[in-house]
């Protein structure tokens, strides 16, 4: 059973058709890195899969895109509870300028989510899920920018878990972090698999190679080779996959 | 359904916000709607005060008389029927006032009574008459003939050159010199403005080092927040008698003194504006033309000034609208001549004074009320077509770096 | 001496000469600011007292104080303020957070610079024609201050929108993708991270509003009023106004010229002290915003 079923996605800046044609599933409870070489259409793709790409103005889609075989896409779908349902988490650590607590119950209340013991429990467990309990225990009522890039990082993941999302949606999200905080990211991920279905956009090929399941090459805004990720690294179809992994372009 | 709820709030709310951005949007409507309607009343009328009427003996050929002729005519200055057109007869005024010279108190009835018939009398013997008086007094057979009297028209009150709209027995409405006096001191607080303005912002731009920058950029736009009664305040009792002392003049409320306040108060759009604009200039340009030896003054004025030509002339324009839009300094310091101004050391009065200093006293709904909001629809209409001229300009230069 | 070298030392002479006349202008420039200041400071510190604050005008004005004046303008900033402060937000964060660019958006932001662009005494005229006239408030401080809260209203807008725009993205983003709705967003998001910087366009335009003097010539002002307002349908006196007529039109001009440096004073030091909290604000809250 697939998670998320795309076919034959368009997606067009103005007259820019930024993808073509893209028709890519993916299963539950896997890690799927989206590579490729800047500009190459991978971040709007997954920004489509929570509809973010509706705040920019003067741009449009065409094709189909399933979660749990609902269209997203379809007139109907409420956009928020999509969001909701789909978790996302940015290239650069970005908490609210809120405490430590607020930053991760804030999408329980936007939610409507009012009962104190609720919030507190799931504030507390999506902490402890991202392994950031024991560094902020003493200081939740601080401000979040007091913690440090990667702690940022993994408190905005808990502030993506606490809704409980079933999708989460990873744009490049070690690129401004150190890389004893990026594998503690990754360690993370690894762990997230068995709950979550993640998508995740990199520019990293070894993180690639270590924490996805299967791995898409984007090129020019084409779905160039899809497969398992250990296919892709050791025998692509594709010249221009080999290319791209084996550095000779990108 | 708790979704539905969230939904219709979001709905509300977003009308709210939208209700609210299009405010600005209604009040210039509304401006434009109660600045156009109680000032076209002006083209509606004629410029003799309601219920009053011009009458001349019905023998006297002259039809009809315009308003300059007629304060000619009441100020003595035309004595002769035949200097404007009609038989050669010497002019006798009256004025309703001046019934007494004619008539005493019995004649006329204990609550005048009399009055009009006695109008028709004097008129019928008195062939070189032009009486004013209130229709009141009209009687029923009239026997004087009713001077015709045009209603201003638009091109009348734009060249009319004398304004002085509480005189009687007619109006005059010509804005010319106040167009003109406007002009004048806008203008010359540009000339003078314009050369500081942007040396100064080549020293902000270009010159400064960053710190001293930072340090008198504030203190200049610190100048924009001071109120413009402040500056009509300083001018007074400084500038003015400066100017006074210095070229030897009876008064120093003179254009001259206008234009000067008026410079320091755009001198801080202009600066901003200009000093924006040249910052803007590519460091890449900056760099080629250094690279070639040119001098850092060789390449201000060959790169950046015209790289930021737009700028300088929208910031430029901008500040000629800012002051001819200015009222209250200028109020203060110009000596409000309503005369068509032949030099810069000489009283002029401008439009915005001009409605400051008289619509306290024009009651409500009458021709110098009306009068005083068709001069605010010129005003207006000038800032606005200011307005546009900056938005192409500087639209010109975005286009430009496509 | 070569011609090359005397030409390299033209070119240096003219630069030496150029800057020099530039930076000279524009430390005169500066130093005017100083005369305007310093000429009102040292005329008018004498001139205020106790009394100059808080009494009546007396014997024609020229003497006493112009507590009503301080009073009447107080209440146009705020009356101005409760008109233009919510509006203008509220239409800024439209502009700036719902509607997509098009040509709803350009009218909306060409019709807000064309406000900005009246003259300030056609908004006296409108506020007259409109406000005292049309909706019958008569001369009162509600028409004067209703007028003065559309005059800056422009400016509240343009320097939210601006704290507005300085709020990253992706605030915006990591909010809505939480399932936020817009107005959410806004409002816990957004604005918490603006505030700062729109309530220096605030105080900024609290600055304004209170040494406009045309736009509550006929609105609003009293030549000479010794009480003070009751309602928001009383005339008032107010400082610009006041510092005008003193100084222009009052029963001894030259009787009153020391109240008139008093009341030049005390203007400038409000606006000084709006523009110097804003600047301050400014700078306190932009070094927060690098932090993170």
């Amino acid at each position: 059973m697939h998670k998320i079923v795309s076919q034959n996605v368009n997606f067009y800046y103005g007259e820019f058709q930024a993808l073509h044609d893209i028709s890519l599933s993916v299963k539950e409870n896997t890690v799927t890195a989206l590579i490729g070489p800047s500009g190459c259409g991978k971040s709007t793709y997954l920004r489509l899969l929570n509809r973010m790409n509706d705040l920019i103005d003067n741009t449009h889609m065409s094709g189909t895109i399933t979660i749990d075989g609902n269209d997203i896409y379809d007139k109907h779908t409420n956009v928020d509870d999509l969001r909701k349902n789909v978790g996302m988490v940015f290239q650069k650590p970005n908490p609210f300028p809120k405490t430590i607590f607020e930053n991760v119950a804030y999408g329980l209340r936007v939610n409507g989510i009012t009962d104190k013991k609720i919030i507190e429990e799931r504030v507390i467990t999506s902490i402890e899920q991202v392994a950031l309990w024991e560094e902020v225990k003493d200081k939740l009522h601080k401000s979040a920018f007091e913690l440090s890039g990667g702690q940022q990082q993994r408190l905005c993941i808990a502030r993506a878990l606490a809704i409980q999302p079933s999708v989460l949606l990873m744009d490049e999200p070690t690129s401004a972090l150190d890389p004893i905080s990026t594998s503690k990211v990754e360690e993370l991920i690894y762990e997230l698999k068995k709950q979550y279905t993640i998508v995740i956009v990199t520019h990293n090929m070894q993180q690639a190679g270590r924490i996805s399941d299967n791995t898409a090459f984007f090129y020019m805004g084409e779905l160039i080779e899809y497969d398992k990720t250990k296919t892709i690294f050791t025998k692509p179809t594709k010249k221009q996959t080999e290319d791209y992994i084996t550095g000779r372009f990108g | 359904m708790k979704t539905n709820l969230k939904k219709i709030r979001e709905k509300v709310i977003e009308s709210v916000l939208m209700l609210s951005s299009v405010t600005t949007s209604i009040t210039v409507i509304l401006i434009v709607f109660f600045l156009f309607i109680e000032g076209a009343g002006v083209f509606s009328r004629k410029p003799i005060d309601d219920g009053f009427l011009l009458a001349v003996a019905p023998s006297n050929s002259v039809q009809k008389l315009s308003p300059a002729q007629v304060k000619d005519v009441y100020d003595q200055k035309i004595k002769n029927w035949k200097e404007v057109g009609g038989a050669d007869l010497p002019i006798v005024l009256f004025r309703t006032s001046d019934i007494s010279d004619y008539y005493t108190d019995e004649e006329l009835g204990e609550n005048f009574e009399n009055f009009p018939q006695k109008i028709n009398e004097l008129i019928t013997k008195t062939p070189g008459i032009i009486a004013f008086f209130s229709e009141t007094y009209k009687a029923k057979q009239f026997v004087g003939k009713e001077l015709d009297i045009d209603k201003i028209t638009i091109s009348k009150f734009l060249s009319g050159e004398e304004w002085f709209p509480t005189a009687q027995p007619i109006a005059q409405m010509g804005v010319k010199p106040l167009i003109y006096g406007t002009l004048w001191v806008s203008f010359g607080a540009i000339l003078i403005a314009l050369p500081i303005g942007l040396a100064a912002a080549i020293y902000l731009s270009e010159i400064a080092k960053k710190k001293t920058r930072n340090l008198l950029k504030p203190l200049i736009e610190l100048l924009a927040g001071i109120p413009s009664v402040v500056y009509g305040f300083f001018g007074l009792v400084i500038i003015v008698p400066l100017i006074q002392s210095t070229f030897n003049l009876p008064v120093g409320e003179t254009a001259l003194a206008g234009s000067v306040v008026l410079a320091i108060m755009a001198l801080p759009t202009i600066i901003t504006i200009s000093e924006d604009a040249m910052r803007n200039t590519p460091r890449a340009m900056k760099e080629a033309s250094l690279a070639l030896g040119a001098s850092q003054w060789q390449t201000i004025y060959k790169v950046v000034v015209p790289y930021s030509a737009s700028g300088i002339t929208a910031g430029a324009i901008l500040g000629i609208g800012r002051a001819i839009g200015e009222t209250m300094a200028v109020l203060m310091v110009t000596g409000n001549a309503a005369v068509i101004p032949h030099s810069f050391l000489a009283p002029v009065r401008t439009i915005p004074a001009t409605i400051a200093a008289e619509l306290g006293e024009a009651p409500n709904g009458g021709l110098h009320y009306e009068a005083l909001f068709a001069l605010g629809c010129i005003l207006f209409i000038i800032t606005f077509g200011i307005n546009m001229l900056v938005e192409m300009v500087t639209n010109r230069k975005s286009h430009k770096k496509h | 001496m070569s011609t090359e070298k005397k030409l390299a030392n033209k070119k240096r002479r003219n630069q030496n000469i150029a800057f020099g006349l530039f930076t000279g202008i524009s430390y005169s420039v500066v130093g005017l600011l100083f005369v305007i200041l310093a000429f009102i400071v040292v005329k008018g510190i004498g001139v205020i007292s106790w009394e100059f604050i808080s009494a009546m005008p007396k014997e024609g004005m020229t003497a006493g104080g112009i507590f009503p004046a301080i009073v009447g303008t107080l209440c146009l900033v705020l009356v101005s303020m409760v008109f233009a402060f919510p509006v203008g937000v509220f239409a800024a964060i439209y502009m700036n957070e719902y509607v997509k660019d098009g040509w709803v958006k350009k009218i909306i932001k060409q019709m807000t610079n064309n406000l900005a662009g009246v003259p300030s005494i056609v908004f006296g005229l409108f506020g007259m024609s409109l406000f005292v006239n049309k909706l019958g408030f008569g001369d009162s401080i509600l028409a004067g201050g209703l007028t003065l809260g559309l005059l800056v209203l422009p400016v509240v807008i343009r320097t939210t929108e601006e704290s507005l725009k300085a709020v990253e993205n992706t605030f915006r983003q990591a909010s809505l993708g939480l399932g936020a709705s817009k107005w959410q967003t806004t409002r816990n998001v957004v604005f918490p991270i603006a505030f700062p910087n729109i309530i220096t366009g605030l105080i900024l335009s609290i600055g304004r509003v209170s040494g406009e003097t045309a736009p509550i010539l006929f609105t609003v002002a009293a030549y000479f009023l010794p009480k003070l307002p009751t309602s928001i349908f009383d005339q008032a006196m107010a400082l610009p106004y006041h510092l005008y007529v003193i100084s222009t039109s009052g029963t001894n001009i030259e009787a009153s010229r020391a109240m008139a440096y008093g009341t030049a004073l005390v203007l400038i030091v409000i606006v000084l002290i709006s523009n110097l909290l804003a600047n301050k604000l400014r700078k306190h809250f932009g070094k927060k915003v690098k932090m993170n």
